[in-house]
């Protein structure tokens, strides 16, 4: 059944149908580490997705798409940041709405701009490096964006534990109240995260109209902002896990497209689904019995602050 | 500045009255929206609103459309609220739904083409229980161990709908069909179609069964001691268990019923309105309820009368498509801002908003 | 006194809506000098020390630090001046370690390894041993308040601020504490010392400022008053302690063996092997210092937590697996320590409050369905028989003050005729008079033939009522004694002496 598919492109396909997950992923994580969680990031990323897209196609530059697709989501994320930390709304209730409206706003941004196709993003130029045999593939044929997103993920780690920055935010996101008593600006710090997180989505998203598609279409992010929700819960809040979650979901997603190319016997349909299924499935064994992926959640997630006195 | 002041106890006036200036602002917000697509935004909104219900010329086929519409959308939302309420979160309705229509229409096709009273009623039955399996999944994965309800239940909906393909391209496809996707019509099997029962009024036993709901919820949560606990458990869950409520049977109780009552509108809608299971039968009536049981503010009769003013959009939404041209996506976008108006402004219930401020010292 | 002055409060006034915090509140301490705000809960003192660390502003009124114009406009700003501040519920953090808790309260922390280093040098220094790596969500309330307290004292405060520093200690942990503080003041630094036990001030304060309804009603040198006269001054009125009868014990009406149970919260302490039983008419008293499992104690017996079914027995009828109503039907009642929350739902009314425990003792339901007059009815009871202060039944809970809330609580479970009453901290942040409403009324019930538990952190409470004592350490409870004949040494070995000292051994 595998014997078609050469393990070094397997891999490496891997890695750029991972790149959205990661850095969207990256972003919720550090968005909940300060205690928020925004359910809001598949409406980010789709945000992302069609800003992203119509920027690239009206200025012709792929970077410049990237850059419209990091505002556009962070744009989404600051009515987000106004509704949960100014207005005190529920945050589960305002990811959800952002999902919705994000849905609804970017079909009708991209109504125009279907069937176009975006300026590419091209391989970095590598040389004679990316022409051996299996490296050159995996580890030296990618675009910008592959390598930004491990680095993103290197760089979120070492800021979350080494810096004096990532001890706030996380101080932040395990006891507001106390962050508050000592003169942390809890909120301030909350809306910063929340729309490092939107930029993030929307560059997750901006990757895959511009690049793994190419194209727009309606829900061209099929999901994949909550399965990056979920590989948040699969890395137990730590971004190494994140890029390990985010690898085992894209292998999975290229792995039963490359099964639906071979023609392999089980219909179409319960191949596209298996990324889901998987997905639960981790899930439920990473919250389960002592795996305690829960237990390293940050206290606060999830809870309005308001500093009354 | 302005400044939050928390009320001592919650204002029952702008309970009542956020839902009304959600939907005014969204209707000034959504007129910019339109204006900037090119729109007359009065013309717009009188277009979405009020041609619909008095357009003399438009009234006659609107007006039945609303309890189409509004139906499994209040339906849907009844189950959803009781959940929220309770601080679970089922998000998966669109995936219940789905599955329930599925279940209820491959019951029926079975009996295909005999003929029995009994037919219905039985696709019925499944089709409710076709959406309480599908939202018992995520329900169980949360009791037994530990799995957040609101991912599972959203992911669900991915795997229904590929099981919806699946099923119209293969077992349900109409042998008949010529090989187009899609079932049999069941709305031409007399005995399992869910017909307008009284013409010209869309009602159908699908909107019966929403008010059915309506009046349920209602007496459960304001006579019932489990709705009462319904509504502990989602303001002070540890009071909730000092009160003897076991969180286990609650999880599965509002999924069950949320996820049961999802599958009955899709039982509902696919006999009925709809008509046929094909690929893209349902139209996200699963995701809007989630704005209808917030616009109801989560309350049985709010949850009436938001479910007929979003049906309301849905039509006056098809029609400016067809007289003004506007883009279908608009109204979902426009339906998506009223939930940021609704949370944006529901503060005011629960805060007093202070201009201004305190006296600096001398 | 020849010491110079450090910090004058001059005309401070703070209101917020309803209530006005501190009324043209004055007083000045000195260098070195361990200066005493006293007063009951609600008396304004939290205000206070807030405005003078920064997280409040006041209305009116000035403060200088030596003789400089003082108005600290956040903490960060305080702390820069040199006041420090160790709170009364710590502004810690369970899930980073001890390290990386100071460095949040430090304004230009060192690397890590260095801070680390200081950490254990000036805890050394001070006598409080402490390992910097260690999670502070795995230590003990004592520990905590290391955290806190050497946090401060790395910055080399001028001004440190200690709100109930006590309320967390064992006695043996206190004496460590006055030690430590009496060193702080001999090496010049002013201590504000906040609190409401009169002989912990008596001991170790030279200077004392007694607050009532947020006005100053007194300063004096508590050496030279006795405890009497400062409570007095404190309450405003004389307090009669509670009456009680000595009438005889009936026979077992609880009795709980062999209890072990995991802990449900996060950092909690899980029991271990607790037993003990309470006759009718008996008030045990169960004492501990804050998170050694308390909370878990509770839960067990309410049923919130479930154990082996003869783990727990009502009047020898196995109920260990048994949820709250089934042990309410058998009569025992409780109320836990947070009132909003969990004895309470806040945003619910008083009616639909006296539902929430009462429904199943009072009739308040028949086939499910409420019956919402005599629900109203009952929530009225409670009001009247227990002056809870409230403009009616229809209000919110959370809009009682704490000490109404705890009254209805407190009196919500006692009128439904309880064979076994369990209460953990039934007078935690009320006002002297509402204490000592709700012990007379404890009390009561138990010469009615109640079997009383009495879970506090406050000993004096307990040995004013109690018949028995016992105390919680670690998760485990020791054998229960008469207090007739008790000693303080004794109760504080009881209570696990001094917490955490044999740690300071192997750190050396």
């Amino acid at each position: 059944m595998f014997g078609g598919i050469d393990p070094g492109l397997l891999i490496a396909s891997l890695m750029v149908a991972s790149v959205p997950i990661i850095l969207a992923a990256i972003g919720e994580l550090v968005v909940e580490r300060a205690g928020v969680l925004n359910l809001g990031v598949e409406g980010m990323m789709i945000m992302g997705a069609v800003c992203g897209f119509i920027a690239s196609v009206q200025t012709g530059s792929a970077v410049l798409g990237f850059v419209g697709g990091a505002l556009g989501g962070a744009a989404l994320a600051l009515i987000f940041a106004v509704l949960t930390q100014f207005l005190l709304a529920n945050q589960v209730a305002s990811g959800l709405a952002l999902t919705l409206f994000g849905l609804g706003l970017s079909s009708l941004l991209g109504q125009g701009f279907v069937g176009i196709r975006p300026p590419a993003t091209e391989a970095l130029p590598f040389g004679p490096l990316a022409e051996s045999p299996f490296f050159g593939r995996v580890i030296f044929g990618h675009d910008w964006v592959v390598y930004l997103s491990i680095a993103s993920v290197a760089v979120a780690w070492w800021v979350l534990k080494s810096t004096r920055l990532g001890l706030i935010l996380r101080a932040v996101g395990e006891n507001h109240d106390a962050a508050h008593a000592l003169g942390y600006k809890v909120r301030r710090i909350r809306v910063l995260a929340i729309l490092f997180g939107g930029a993030m989505a929307g560059l997750g998203g901006a990757y895959v109209s511009l690049v793994r598609v190419p194209q727009w279409t309606d829900g061209i992010t099929a999901g994949a902002g909550w399965i990056a929700l979920a590989i948040v819960v699969f890395a137990a809040w730590r971004p190494w896990r994140a890029l390990i979650g985010a690898y085992l979901f894209g292998g999975i997603s290229v792995l039963q497209l490359n099964l639906q190319a071979a023609g392999a016997r089980i219909p179409v349909e319960y191949l596209s689904m298996s990324p889901y299924l998987i997905t639960i499935v981790v899930l439920v064994i990473m919250s389960s019995g002592k795996g305690k992926a829960a237990l390293n959640a940050p206290a606060n997630l999830g809870q309005t602050f308001h500093a009354s006195r | 500045m302005l400044r939050l002041e928390k009320r001592p106890s919650p204002s029952r006036f702008w309970q009542g009255m956020t839902p009304v200036l959600a939907v005014v602002l969204t209707m000034i917000a959504g007129g910019v929206m339109f204006a900037a697509l090119g729109k007359d935004p009065v013309e717009a909104i009188r277009t979405i609103f009020w041609d619909p219900l008095f357009n003399a010329q438009f009234a006659s086929y609107s007006r039945p459309q609303l309890l189409v519409k509004a139906g499994p959308l209040i339906l849907i939302a009844i189950g959803l609220s009781l959940g929220f309420r309770a601080g679970i979160w089922n998000i998966g309705a669109e995936g219940q739904y789905i599955m329930g229509a599925l279940a209820g229409a491959g019951v029926g096709l079975a009996f295909y083409p005999a003929q029995h009273w009994g037919i219905f009623p039985l696709m019925v039955l499944a089709g409710a229980l076709g959406g309480w399996v599908w939202a018992m999944i995520p329900a169980i994965l949360k009791t037994r161990f530990n799995t957040n309800e609101i991912l599972v239940s959203l992911l669900m909906v991915y795997i229904a709908q590929n099981i919806l393909s699946s099923m119209s391209l293969g077992l349900l496809r109409n042998p008949e069909g010529g090989g187009f996707p899609g079932s049999r019509n069941l709305s031409q099997y007399p005995s399992a179609s869910n017909p307008e029962l009284i013409a010209g009024t869309g009602m159908h036993w699908g909107v019966i069964a929403a008010f059915m709901a309506v009046i349920a919820a209602h007496i459960l949560l304001q006579r019932h001691i489990l709705g009462f606990h319904i509504k502990l458990a989602g303001q002070a869950p540890r009071a909730a268990r000092f009160a003897g409520v076991n969180p286990t049977g609650l999880v599965l109780l509002c999924m069950g019923i949320s996820g049961a009552l999802a599958g009955l509108a899709g039982l509902f809608e696919v006999a009925g309105p709809a008509g046929q299971i094909s690929i893209d039968f349902n139209v996200g009536y699963g995701f809007t309820a989630i704005i209808v049981a917030f616009l109801g503010r989560l309350n049985p009769i709010g949850i009436l009368l938001a479910g007929l003013l979003m049906a309301l959009t849905y039509i006056g939404g098809e029609l400016a498509q067809f007289m003004l041209g506007l883009p279908a996506a608009a109204i979902q976008a426009f339906q998506g801002m009223l939930l940021f108006f609704l949370l944006a402004v529901d503060l005011l219930s629960n805060y007093r908003v202070r201009l201004g401020a305190k006296v600096e010292a001398a | 006194m020849t010491r110079p002055e450090l910090l004058r409060v001059a005309g401070v006034t703070k209101a917020y809506p309803g209530v006005v915090a501190n009324s043209d509140v004055s007083f000045a301490i000195a260098e070195g000098e361990i200066h005493a705000l006293l007063g009951e809960n609600g008396a304004g003192k939290s205000t206070l020390v807030k405005m003078i660390y920064g997280l409040v502003k006041p209305d009116a009124g000035r403060m200088t630090l030596r003789g400089a114009e003082y108005a600290p406009a956040e903490p960060r700003a305080a702390r820069a001046a040199g006041v420090a501040m160790v709170f009364q519920h710590f502004s810690l953090f369970e899930a980073l370690n001890v390290a990386e808790n100071v460095a949040l309260g430090m304004e230009n922390p060192p690397p890590m390894k260095a801070l680390a280093g200081r950490i254990r040098a000036v805890s050394a220094e001070y006598g409080l041993p402490l390992d910097p790596a260690r999670m502070v969500g795995d230590l003990s309330a004592g520990e905590r308040q290391r955290v806190e307290i050497i946090r401060c004292l790395l910055q080399d405060p001028k001004l440190l601020i200690m709100d109930e520093p006590t309320s967390v200690l064992t006695p043996q942990e206190v004496d460590i504490l006055f030690k430590t503080l009496r060193q702080l003041a001999s090496e010049g630094t002013a201590i504000l010392y906040i609190s409401h036990k009169l002989e912990e001030i008596r001991s170790l304060c030279d200077e004392a400022t007694i607050l009532r309804r947020g006005k100053v009603v007194a300063t004096c040198t508590p050496r030279d008053r006795s405890a009497r006269e400062m409570a007095e001054l404190m309450v405003g009125a004389t307090l009669t302690p509670p009456a009680r009868a000595g009438g005889t014990k009936g026979r077992t009406a609880l009795e709980v063996a062999g209890l072990s149970v995991a802990s449900p919260i996060a950092f909690g302490t899980s029991l271990r092997d607790v037993t003990f039983a309470v006759r009718r008419g008996e008030v045990l008293g169960i004492a501990g210092v804050a998170g050694n499992g308390q909370d878990e104690l509770l839960l067990a017996l309410s049923g919130e937590v479930r154990a082996g079914r003869d783990t727990v027995r009502i009047d020898g009828a196995g109920v260990g697996d048994r949820g709250p109503n089934e042990r309410r039907a058998l009569g025992l009642v409780s109320a836990p320590e947070e009132r909003l929350g969990h004895a309470a739902a806040p945003d619910m009314t008083l009616v639909e409050n006296a539902l929430l425990s009462g429904a199943l003792r009072k009739r308040l339901t028949a086939n499910g369905f409420i019956d919402w007059e005599a629900t109203t009815a009952f929530a009225r009871g409670i009001v009247e028989e227990f002056d809870v202060r409230t403009p009616g039944t229809h209000v919110a809970a959370r809009a009682l003050s704490g000490g109404n809330l705890q009254k209805f609580v407190v009196g919500r479970e006692l009128l439904q005729a309880p064979g076994v009453i369990v209460i953990n901290q039934p007078t935690w942040g009320v006002d002297a008079a509402a204490a000592a409403a709700i012990r007379q009324a404890i009390l009561d019930r138990a010469a009615g033939g109640a079997a009383v538990v009495v879970i506090s952190q406050d000993l004096d409470e307990l040995l004013e009522i109690s018949d028995n004592f016992a105390a919680l350490n670690e998760g485990r409870l020791t054998k229960a004694r008469p207090v007739a004949g008790l000693t303080i040494d004794e109760i504080g070995l009881m209570m696990g002496g001094a917490h955490g000292m044999e740690v300071a051994h192997h750190g050396h």
